[in-house]
């Protein structure tokens, strides 16, 4: 059995590159992934410590994380489009409409 | 350090595949390749949970994320014709190193509270139990069981995903 620790930092790692890619891509579609990457690897942690503790809690906590992302998805690629039609562009160095 | 069983084996060589697709996606110029790469990701999460024996998670994992959110990606890209590569304005490099050098900061405090704290270990009859409660069976009996909290946020998810679809169809539509 693996224990759960290789888990957790799995997930970290995961995580932690979820954070560069959000840092550092100029793509909001590319950032939105990242930030699915992250949603993911804390899913991951909630099952680990889920199965750790024998608790069927941590997988109840991934099914609405879930339906979360899947709401979050929805309404940002939407965001996106709307974006894309006022600007004919994406890259978040000219979208800066809300910056004072 | 683990002993190297057939399990742990499989489990290092998953990891790898899994952290090495996540840093290709981070590192693609391409769109398209980066969501490829973020699918490939996502499916080894999935056998992740097969492992962790949460298979009705495994099975969405599979169908939501690897199926229709990144179809959603995928034909958001396609839509607005950015699968070729984006000449990149040269800003510096100041932003890449301060957020790799602070990435570099969090997973290290990451790993040192992680050696710090020292998980108790898991009850003797813990395993034989998570067994059984990751199938279809006995997440629905949890869900639906009104003696555990979970009812009501089920029904309040409902409402979420109905605004999430109306807020959507409101910012894509030119003309409502």
């Amino acid at each position: 059995m693996v224990p759960t620790s290789n888990y957790l930092m799995l997930s970290a790692m995961l995580f932690v590159i979820g954070v560069v890619g959000v840092l550092i891509k100029r793509n909001p579609i590319i950032i939105f992934m990242c930030v699915e990457l992250m949603l993911n690897a804390a899913n991951l942690t909630f099952v680990a410590l889920g199965r750790h503790f024998g608790q069927v809690n941590g997988q109840m906590y991934v099914i609405f994380a879930l339906a979360v992302a899947a709401a979050e998805v929805s309404v940002g690629l939407g965001i996106i489009i709307a974006i894309f039609r006022s600007k004919e562009t994406i890259n978040i160095d000219e979208v800066n409409l809300m910056k004072l | 350090m683990t002993p190297l069983t057939p399990e742990t084996i499989f489990f290092y060589v998953l990891a790898t595949i899994s952290v090495v697709a996540a840093m290709l996606m981070v590192s693609s110029q391409n769109p398209v390749r980066s969501a490829l790469f973020l699918v490939l990701t996502f499916l080894c999460v999935a056998v992740f949970y097969v492992t962790l024996n949460a298979q009705f998670i495994a099975a969405v994992q599979v169908i939501v994320y690897a199926g229709a959110i990144m179809v959603l990606f995928l034909f958001v890209i396609m839509l607005l014709n950015l699968g070729a590569p984006q000449p990149e304005r040269n800003r510096g490099n100041a932003q890449r190193n301060t957020a790799i050098v602070l990435s570099l900061i969090l997973i290290g405090m990451l790993f040192g509270f992680g050696t710090m704290y020292v998980l108790p270990p898991s009850a003797p009859d813990a395993l034989a139990l998570a067994s059984k409660l990751g199938t279809v069976e006995g997440i629905g009996a949890n869900l639906y069981d009104p003696g555990q909290p979970w009812l009501f946020p089920f029904e309040i998810t409902s409402i979420l995903l109905l605004i999430a679809v109306i807020g959507a169809i409101i910012m894509a539509k030119r003309k409502i």
